[in-house]
This record gives structure tokens, C-alpha cells and sequence, in this order.
């Protein structure tokens, strides 16, 4: 039996660095998908949570997280995903959504502003904060954000889908 | 019935749903009328690839057999598929496919809704995430449901024709059997005839604003519960299945 000498606070630490693979500006833990990092005997067993059903990047995450941990010479690393309970966008810290917002992607709303009908939402310009913006279209570049359109600065922006 | 037995041919037909449904609807990659309409149809499709991703490889756990979710997707019989025939349907044109999509959508919010209070914590975590993407997928079909009703006169027909066609399909949303009461008797499962009042208004009224008779109670289809099909399931699957079936175990 291999007894780890690292213990879990150093493998939040290691893992902290690891970043979202489609938005390369905010980390994976600050997304909110890095749920618990379990010690084991041999090793560590990383629990994440998939953000939208459908995301494609889960695969590499799980790949980056063993990776990453396997060149800092943690053993046997194992990377489990679970469901429960379910990812939401309110899962996101405030510095994640301000790196967001820094890098041109509007943040999402409070996920409450699904109950209604959302295209009613205000939606800021990360650029000028102008609330005069108007939606392009539903989809985006990935699952998980729209297009809009700034009306007084022109400019057209992501914004990130409340989930 | 076993519970088990239960769970696992429910998250099976669950599963089969998203999956079959997402096949067609990638169908329009590449052939949607215009690139966002292109870009929205296969958003769709993969949200449900997800669905079916997350709730088969929890059947095959509850299993316990060793099966993955891609020996489900792809290593069973055409028999052994437990999907609503309204997903297998041809992806038609691309009314039939806005239809389609609001009639299903519009049921999974309301199913998914509940699902999210099901005693089974896998089962509730998959239909929180669900929900919200089945009520995206609602407000789209909504939209586009308003403007081909009020569109041209060939926009208005070939919605009406749609919902001729697809309406037949609909009843078996809301079947219940014995799967589901063994599973509603452990407060896990839907109550699918409960859901089916608020979906109709919910229909209707989208149908009334938009001029469209909404067709009264008629002979519905049935069978994909049994994993009896239509004629067009086979051509899906010869097409889905063509790989692992030409190179059984291949991996890269």
C-alpha cells in the first residue's frame, strides 16, 4: 500500500490551475464543475459535475485534471462525474464571473431569471455596460452561451446562458 | 416487476427518447433553411446526446451487466429499443421538425419538472439540468411555431400538416403501465397522465393564437414502450449501428 503524502488541500491547490477548456480565462474549480477531491489509499479520486448535458468538454477535463496531477507526481488518479445535485451557473464565483466579464462574455444572470420569460432579461455589454443590447440569436459558439448585440457601442458579445 | 427491472427499463426509455430524437434532429446539420436555424437544431441535438449520455449509462449501472452507454446506444435489437414512436419519425420538413419539437419539448418540461422531485437523487439531478434545457428548446419551437402560422399561406399549410401528422403520435406521452406504477409507487416515477391537461393548453392555446384548428381526440399510435416500432427505426439503426456492428470492439 502506497500512502499518499499529498493531502487534499495540495491537490485543490494543483488543481486550481487547470482551466476551462473553451473559456481558457476562468479555471474549472471557479466554474463551479471541481466538486471533491476524495483520498484514497493509492491515490485520489477527483469528483467534477458536467455543466450542460450535452458538453463535449467533459472528456478532456477529466483528462487535463489526471494529467495535471499525474506530472506533480500524485498516483492513481481516478476522475469520477456525477449528477447530483445538478451544476447551475449560480455555481459560479463572483471572480469567475468577473474574468468573464473582463474577457468580453456577458455573465450569466441569477439562474431565477428562468422562471419567466427570458427574453425579457436585460442583458449589460460587458464592454460599455450599456443596457441597451438586443439578442442576435439563442446559440453561440458553444451550448452554453448566445450572441447579442450592443446598440450604443456596436459591438456584438457573448453572453453566457443562465443554467 | 422488481424495482430494478423497473428503474432500468425507465431510464431505458428515457434514454431512447433523447437518443433517437437527437438523430434526427442532426439530421439537419448542414441542411437547416439558414446557418443560426442550423446551429439551434444541432445545440438541440446535442443537449438530448447529453440526456441520453447521463440516463443510459445510469440503466446500465443499475443493470449491473457491465454494459456502458455505448453498447446501449449500439448493441441492442431494434425490439430492445423503448423510445416514443414520435421521435423516430422521418426528420420530414422543417415544419414537421418545429412540431415535433414542441410537442415533445413542451411534454419533457412538464415531465422533467417533476422528475426533479423523483426519490431516485441520480434520476432528480438529471431532470434539474434537463428542465432548463427542455424549456429552451420549448420557447424555440414556440417562436417558430408563431412564424410559420403566420407566415405565408405555405408556411401556415405546412404547419397545419404537421400537426395532422404528428398528432396521432402524441398519446403515447402519457401512457402509463406497469414499469411506471411500480416506480410511482416509490414516489420515483412521473405521473404521465397528470402532465397531460397542462400540456394541452399549453399547445392549444399556441395553436389558437396562431389560427390553426387543433385536432379533437382521435385513434393514437402506440408501441415504443413495447419497443414496437414503425418501419423507419430500422433504417435509423442500420445507419447508427453501422460501425460497431462492421467492427465489433473498435476502439481509437
Amino acid at each position: 500500500m502506497v500512502v499518499s503524502s499529498f493531502s487534499k488541500d495540495d491537490i485543490f491547490e494543483m488543481l486550481s490551475e487547470i482551466p476551462d477548456p473553451e473559456i481558457p480565462v476562468v479555471s474549472i474549480q471557479e466554474m463551479g464543475m471541481l466538486r471533491d477531491v476524495v483520498m484514497t489509499d493509492e491515490g485520489c479520486e477527483v469528483i467534477i459535475t458536467p455543466t450542460y448535458s450535452g458538453c463535449p468538454a467533459m472528456g478532456l477535463i477529466a483528462q487535463d485534471i489526471k494529467m495535471t496531477l499525474e506530472m506533480k507526481g500524485v498516483p492513481s488518479v481516478s476522475v469520477k462525474l456525477v449528477d447530483s445535485p445538478a451544476w447551475a451557473t449560480d455555481w459560479m464565483t463572483d471572480a469567475a464571473k468577473k474574468k468573464l466579464k473582463d474577457y468580453g462574455i456577458a455573465p450569466p444572470l441569477h439562474s431565477s431569471c428562468n422562471k419567466g420569460n427570458f427574453s425579457d432579461n436585460v442583458i449589460l455589454c460587458p464592454l460599455c455596460n450599456s443596457d441597451n443590447t438586443s439578442i442576435v440569436t439563442r446559440f453561440g459558439a458553444t451550448a452554453c452561451k448566445a450572441l447579442y448585440r450592443c446598440e450604443d457601442c456596436n459591438e456584438p458579445f457573448e453572453y453566457f446562458k443562465c443554467h | 416487476m422488481t424495482e430494478k427491472e423497473a428503474l432500468f427499463s425507465y431510464c431505458l426509455r428515457l434514454g431512447d427518447d433523447a437518443l433517437i430524437h437527437s438523430y434526427r434532429l442532426s439530421e439537419w446539420c448542414r441542411n437547416a433553411p439558414m446557418l443560426e436555424e442550423d446551429l439551434a437544431l444541432t445545440n438541440f441535438a446535442l443537449d438530448l446526446t447529453g440526456r441520453a449520455r447521463a440516463l443510459l449509462t445510469y440503466a446500465g449501472e443499475i443493470e449491473g451487466k457491465g454494459r456502458t452507454e455505448d453498447d446501449l446506444a449500439y448493441r441492442r435489437e431494434e425490439r430492445h429499443y423503448f423510445n416514443n414512436l414520435i421521435c423516430e419519425l422521418p426528420k420530414g420538413d422543417f415544419a414537421t421538425t418545429i412540431v415535433r419539437l414542441l410537442f415533445t419539448a413542451t411534454q419533457e418540461h412538464l415531465f422533467y419538472s417533476e422528475l426533479t422531485h423523483s426519490q431516485d437523487g441520480t434520476l432528480a439531478a438529471i431532470a434539474a439540468k434537463t428542465v432548463k434545457e427542455a424549456q429552451y428548446h420549448m420557447v424555440h419551437a414556440s417562436d417558430w411555431v408563431r412564424r410559420l402560422g403566420l407566415g405565408t399561406e405555405e408556411s401556415h399549410e405546412r404547419l397545419e400538416r404537421a400537426i395532422d401528422e404528428l398528432c396521432p403520435y402524441t398519446g403515447e406521452m402519457f401512457e402509463t403501465d406497469k414499469v411506471v406504477a411500480v416506480l410511482q409507487d416509490k414516489n420515483i416515477a412521473v405521473d404521465n397522465a397528470a402532465i397531460r391537461s397542462n400540456w394541452k393548453t399549453y399547445i392549444e392555446d399556441i395553436l389558437r393564437e396562431v389560427g390553426v384548428m387543433v385536432p379533437g381526440s382521435q385513434h393514437m399510435q402506440t408501441g415504443g414502450r413495447k419497443g414496437i416500432h414503425t418501419e423507419y427505426m430500422g433504417h435509423i439503426l442500420t445507419e447508427m449501428q453501422y460501425l460497431q456492428r462492421t467492427y465489433p470492439d473498435a476502439t481509437w
